[in-house]
């Protein structure tokens, strides 16, 4: 019998797909922001539903750092053809050269800070006042706080004391001209479920998220796989292992993870079984500092 | 599995912090590294062990101050449900954060320290549970340990709040002596107090009945946004998206367009694209009539016999949410859902004293975290439900439209 109660992962879909049409029906200019990672795959997808049998209404955008794994922007390109969005690419080294910018030094220069510039830049290039992200309330404190329609100022910046109240399902997207909004239509979802959704939904996914074989070396503890972007020293030991990787960022800055899961079963089995966080897991940048998200975010970070 | 959202309510004091912090801990959502960088904090502020509460503040403001200002939302899961916490301050200069954070939650954890029993904030925060309509009130008397687990200090308690619960009417309540410092029936049941015979906090939690929260009775469904391909294949297609804020919608039955009144009949419903017979509350779908009428966003298609109110002025009640106090002249932006409309406050009545629930005469501007009783007149007629018996469609927040803030709720009544 029909109890009209609803799966979690469907209660979950119907928000975002609830917010998704919000931004649509209240902004100009929207756009996606697509890093090539599991969680903005997701909000494609989410997307698709959201306006289905119509086209997605709004360009996928992807701030290139340059250090991306090349399956990633494979399966960026693949994806962006399926659905028939317009695929955006900006690139951080232009505007290094551009704007005469410092590029990071170190073993493992990373320039996902510097993706601030060429975000923002990108934004006042095309006039998007609605810029949709992946990111989740669970990830890390900073973004347990955060709105799902975060305004943004001029500058990019998030003002965590002063954002807006956000009630029952009613979003407020008015803004000033300049201003812009960041709105997370996945705010609610936790890394299990967007694992969980992408199972139940058989949701295609990159193959590094799979176990494979790649040359690895130790940071701290952490696996970096060994690529053109990272210095190697006298004394490191470049080890072939088997892994996946659990987040999808830059190649410099996001670690794998030892791993013999081949499908998503076994990735989800690890995953449930795991005691260390997604970020801990596997970002090297988000350890410098404990207020390392909320300065980066008060500084237009995504 | 299904979710639960939740607010806690009460102050650094009553142990809210640790409350959470040992649900998340208990449920193992606490995972090493956090754990890790816990310890560090907690060094940090040369405490002994770990502080629990340390985990829920998310600010550095907060964490230097030792204060929650915002709500942070908290997710754990078990088996048997996802949860979904909105941590929300307690004092009342932050009535605001606690509003915000009861807007969505179907259960509030209302925290009493056992030594202190029912106090001033204990009332206050049952007060906006009343108003606000939370469906489930869960009543945790903490610190029992400090009470040497004395089954009449908990008694006494629940005797004090059942008084306020009655005045308020607040029905579905549950008490739980625990302690969330050291783990006492939050998840296993409590050594310490075997006269207790109820179920540990987070075995209630699990599984507390849902269903029945969700109106299924009165279809309310408002147009968010029009979908129209108008590709070669679909060139007819207009459907009409958004989500079921209560009831079921069926295919093939009557609806009626507010507040235009015009009649149609439901040609498809349909869910990510896919065709589905009918649909319900807090799906979204996609709806398509079988005539073609003059619909757009904000519009509500309803069925059934008993329909909300066309109306250009409503008794509502207002929690102020500005910094700047209310202008009674000027005009705010209305939004319903996704219906803006231009509304002014025509008629401010009384003031609702949010630690008696008594109306007082209104002697000055209403600033923020205020409570008022208030007539609204807007420039288009809208189409309301009471918020007492269907809260999606009986709430609205205006806007100010030279700052674009959001500053007040309305509860219409």
């Amino acid at each position: 019998m029909q109890d009209y109660q609803l799966d979690y992962l469907s209660e979950l879909e119907a928000e975002s797909v609830h917010i998704f049409r919000e931004i649509a029906a209240q902004f100009e200019k929207p756009a996606l922001l697509f890093s090539g990672g599991k969680d903005s795959i997701t909000l494609v997808h989410l997307a698709r539903k959201a306006f289905a049998p119509d086209r997605i209404p709004f360009p996928l955008v992807h701030i290139d750092t340059g250090h991306n794994f090349p399956e990633a922007l494979e399966f960026r390109d693949a994806l962006a053809k399926e659905v028939g969005a317009t695929l955006i690419v900006r690139k951080v080294e232009d505007t290094i050269r551009q704007r005469k910018l410092t590029e990071p030094k170190g073993k493992f220069a990373s320039r996902n800070w510097l993706q601030t510039y060429t975000l923002l830049d990108t934004i006042e290039e095309f006039g998007f006042d609605a810029c949709i992200g992946g990111a989740r309330r669970d990830e890390e404190k900073a973004r347990a706080k955060e709105r799902i329609f975060s305004v943004r100022d001029e500058f990019g910046q998030w003002n965590p004391k002063l954002q807006r109240p956000e009630l029952w399902n009613i979003f407020n997207g008015r803004i000033h001209k300049g201003e812009n909004v960041r709105v997370f239509p996945i705010s609610n979802w936790t890394e299990l479920d967007i694992w969980n959704y992408i199972r139940a939904e058989n949701i295609a996914l990159p193959s590094i998220y799979f176990a494979h074989e790649r040359e690895v070396v130790d940071h701290e503890g952490q696996w970096v796989a060994v690529s053109e972007f990272v210095r190697l020293d006298p004394g490191d030991l470049v080890t072939r292992k088997k892994v996946r990787y659990r987040t999808v960022g830059d190649m410099t800055c996001t670690a794998a993870v030892e791993s013999t899961a081949s499908n998503l079963d076994e990735v989800i089995t690890e995953i449930q079984a795991t005691r260390i966080s997604e970020r801990g897991e596997t970002r090297i940048d988000d350890k410098v500092t404990e207020a390392a998200m909320e300065d980066r975010k008060k500084n237009g970070y995504f | 599995m299904n979710i639960l959202r939740f607010i806690t309510a009460g102050s650094v004091d009553d142990g809210k912090s640790t409350l959470i912090g040992r649900l998340l801990y208990d449920s193992k959502s606490i995972l090493t590294d956090q754990l890790e960088q816990l310890e560090k904090q907690s060094k940090n502020r040369n405490d002994a062990g770990i502080d629990l509460a340390l985990l829920t503040d998310g600010l550095r403001a907060e964490r230097e101050q030792g204060i929650t200002i915002d709500v942070a939302y908290r997710y754990f899961s078990t088996p048997k449900r996802k949860f979904i916490i909105a941590d929300a301050p307690g004092h009342v200069q932050y009535t605001r954060n606690m509003i915000t954070g009861a807007s969505n939650a179907e259960l509030i954890i209302i925290l009493i320290d056992a030594r202190q029993g029912v106090v001033e904030q204990t009332r206050r925060h049952s007060i906006i549970a009343s108003l606000l309509r939370i469906p489930h009130v869960v009543v945790a008397i903490n610190k029992m340990d400090l009470m040497d687990f004395s089954q009449d200090v908990f008694n006494n308690i629940v005797i004090d709040y059942s008084a306020v619960a009655n005045q308020l009417g607040l029905h579905h309540v549950s008490y739980f002596p625990i302690s969330a410092l050291q783990g006492d029936n939050i998840v296993d049941p409590s050594a310490n107090m075997p006269w207790y015979e109820g179920p540990p906090l987070l075995q209630y939690l699990e599984d507390l009945p849902l269903q029945t929260d969700h109106n299924h009775e009165l279809p309310r469904f408002q147009v968010q946004f029009v979908i129209r391909p108008q590709t070669p294949e679909l060139h007819d297609y207009r459907g009409y998206a958004g989500r079921i804020a209560s009831g079921i919608y069926r295919q093939g039955e009557e609806v009626t367009v507010l507040p235009s009144g015009l009649k149609s009949r439901i040609r498809s419903i349909e869910i990510g694209g896919k065709p589905v017979e009918e649909a319900f509350a807090p799906q979204s779908v996609v709806i398509q009539l079988e005539d073609d009428l003059d619909i757009s966003r904000g519009d509500i298609l309803v069925t059934g016999a008993v329909l909300p109110e066309v109306t250009t002025e409503s008794e509502v009640l207002l929690c102020w949410m500005d910094e700047k106090p209310l202008q009674p002249g000027n005009k705010y932006i209305l939004q319903h859902q996704s219906r803006q409309v231009r509304a002014m406050v025509r008629n401010l009545h009384s003031r609702v004293d949010v630690n008696t629930l008594q109306e007082v005469a209104l002697d000055g501007p209403v600033s923020l975290n205020e409570i008022v009783k208030a007539r609204i007149k807007t420039a288009a007629p809208l189409a309301v439900d009471r918020y007492a018996s269907l809260r999606h469609n009986g709430a609205a927040i205006l806007v100010d439209e030279t700052s674009n803030n959001t500053v007040a709720a309305l509860l219409f009544t």
